[in-house]
């Protein structure tokens, strides 16, 4: 008895320093962006909160030089394409990889896996000269297409695996009642695997709002994402820490929403439906 | 998809054979091509999307047999050199070095950190519930940002955590200003930021072992430290690899982090392969030279994946082996 009680304060301290070193730094961004200007540099924990650095940064206007609203919305308007984009193609295509093997079925659904682990930069500098001449940079079809490289492998993969686990009794009893392949696929398998669908959407979602490289390089200013403009406000010689950290905050707000609605189907798709829980 | 017609049956679906019963009235057969074909009509689609990414990489690999630049838009062939010049730059082993040190150094805490807070949260105390609920906090902040985040907090002068350490007699740490203290703490950013990744995989392994190893372990008298070694490690390997394969193969290529917290400096401390591709291609504009450091990390890359990936195939299927018997 002695003993279990030792043990679960052992547990409970070790678990306590853990979590100080998670959330402290989210802790500490949020006192920053609460600080007036007149007390960044001179107070630490003891000041006088205010919003107004939220207010300057959510105002609509440029803010030291970044029009942090407009970027807010290129980074909704471009996850949302990705992903609408990759469902539209990958959901037909884990169902394919998943209903049939055929010959190569293996191969092509790792090179599909392969582009997930391919280092960035491998495709994003030929991509700059082409997008160039395409006339594609800095424009949201350009950087939907190029998210394709985060968000189709993800979707694809999942969505097989789920496609997998389902039996194809009831697809085989549509099809003898003379649904067509499509039909089936459409009014039986998809709805079975929503809640599925669901999770990996938002997920993709995630991981493409979070992205950063590919518009670091194939934006300038029409349709760089929040993730490149957080950044900037650390440019400059009076850098203005609390409103980086009311941007930092600002725009980690969709995602930590969407992580929370989706947390008992993280581990399918955080492991690329590898592990499941 | 044309080829899908009212008259086809599950034939092609997998187990079924080619026994189903076609419905009255559907007597015409789909030809045997179109079906075969169908599958691939599916999937090429997703491919080609992707693989417009591929065409790219391709022309990538083309120019890294010029000199294309900024300077010479009009690009003689080189052959090899590019690489030839790469391999014989201190610069580049320095990356090389630098990158695996980051990869080894990062997946190593992850790996212990993850592993260990899955097993005090699997332990179910009343915080331990309270608290898995935000363990997957940091892992949905972009790196990016976490990387801003932290540089704030590392300041030397103003940041928080000097104030901190400073009733300790430790006020001044330097944190990014030296060459081993920038490393140290773009992994430390790291570590934060995925350690809730190896956590969540390890605690979902640890959630779906076998209850009666244990339980045997237990009436036997087995100590901890001998369970968790014979036991739980073992049946747990699968998942926890599979963390560290993500983990590893990500860190090689870790580019956000590293450009928002140190931009490479001090001096080219930090400089790992990706950020020294992005300086040659984007800055210098030196475009064939760039992309060729990043062939040359995408064959390391894709190397390790095959191998890895192989290699935890057949340990799922040895764990899947154990469990059916």
């Amino acid at each position: 008895m002695n003993k279990d009680r030792l043990t679960g304060i052992a547990v409970n301290a070790g678990l306590v320093v853990y979590f100080v070193f998670a959330l402290f730094p989210v802790a500490w961004m949020l006192i920053l962006s609460l600080k007036p200007d007149n007390q960044l540099f001179n107070t630490y924990f003891s000041f006088s909160p205010t919003l107004d650095s939220y207010r300057t940064v959510l105002g609509g206007g440029e803010v030291e030089g970044v029009p942090f609203v407009r970027f807010f919305v290129n980074s909704l308007v471009v996850s949302i394409g990705a992903v609408a984009l990759s469902l539209l193609i990958g959901l037909p295509a884990a169902y394919a990889a998943a209903r049939w093997k055929f010959r190569g079925s293996e191969n092509l659904m790792f090179t599909l896996l392969s582009f997930r682990f391919a280092p960035e930069l491998t495709v994003i500098i030929p991509l700059f000269v082409l997008y160039q001449q395409l006339g594609l940079f800095d424009t949201y079809v350009g950087v939907i297409w190029v998210l394709q490289l985060v968000t189709m492998p993800l979707i694809v993969w999942i969505m097989r695996s789920y496609f997998t686990d389902l039996s194809p009794e009831l697809e085989q009893a549509a099809l003898l009642d003379g649904y067509s392949r499509t039909r089936a696929f459409v009014k039986i398998a998809l709805p079975l695997v929503k809640p599925g669908i669901a999770a990996v959407s938002l997920l993709a979602f995630i991981f493409a709002w979070n992205n950063f490289v590919f518009p670091l390089i194939l934006t300038s200013s029409n349709a760089q994402t929040v993730t490149v403009g957080a950044l900037s406000f650390l440019g400059g010689d009076r850098p203005k820490y609390n409103l980086t950290a009311a941007a930092a905050l600002v725009s980690a707000v969709p995602p930590l929403v969407l992580a929370l609605t989706i947390q008992r189907y993280l581990v399918r798709g955080l492991s690329f439906g590898a592990v499941k829980s | 998809m044309a080829s899908v017609t009212k008259t086809e049956t599950a034939a092609a679906g997998p187990g079924t054979g080619g026994a189903g019963r076609r419905p009255a009235g559907g007597p015409r057969r789909i030809p045997r091509w179109r079906r075969s074909a169908r599958p691939y009509l599916l999937i090429i689609p997703a491919l080609l999307l992707t693989g417009g990414i591929l065409y790219p990489f391709g022309l990538g690999l083309f120019y890294t047999l010029f000199d294309y630049s900024a300077g010479k838009p009009q690009p003689d062939m080189v052959g090899l050199d590019n690489y030839l010049t790469i391999f014989g730059q201190d610069a580049f082993w320095r990356s090389a070095l630098v990158t695996a040190l980051y990869a080894v150094g990062a997946t190593a805490v992850e790996l212990v950190l993850g592993v260990g807070v899955a097993l005090l949260l699997n332990r179910s105390t009343r915080l331990g519930r309270v608290l898995e609920k935000v363990l997957i906090l940091p892992l949905m902040i972009a790196p990016v940002i976490a990387a801003i985040m932290w540089k704030l907090m590392l300041q030397p002068s103003v940041g928080v955590l000097n104030y901190l350490l400073r009733p300790f007699g430790l006020g001044d740490v330097q944190w990014t200003d030296t060459p081993t203290g920038a490393l140290l703490s773009s992994i430390t950013v790291d570590v934060w930021v995925y350690t809730p990744f190896v956590a969540i995989l390890a605690l979902a392994g640890l959630r779906s072992l076998p209850r009666s190893p244990f339980e045997a372990a237990a009436v036997d008298g087995a100590g901890w430290w001998f369970t968790f070694r014979k036991l739980t490690l073992p049946m747990l390997w699968p998942y926890v690899l599979v963390a560290v394969i993500f983990r590893f193969m990500d860190s090689l290529k870790v580019f956000d982090i590293i450009y928002a917290l140190t931009e490479g400096g001090p001096g080219d401390s930090t400089v790992v392969l990706q950020i020294r591709a992005y300086l040659e291609a984007i800055r210098f504009q030196r475009y064939s030279f760039g992309i060729s450091y990043m062939i040359i990390l995408w064959a390391v890359v894709y190397l390790m994946s095959m191998v890895l990936v192989r290699y935890l195939g057949r340990v799922q299927s040895r764990a899947a082996g154990v469990s059916t018997k």
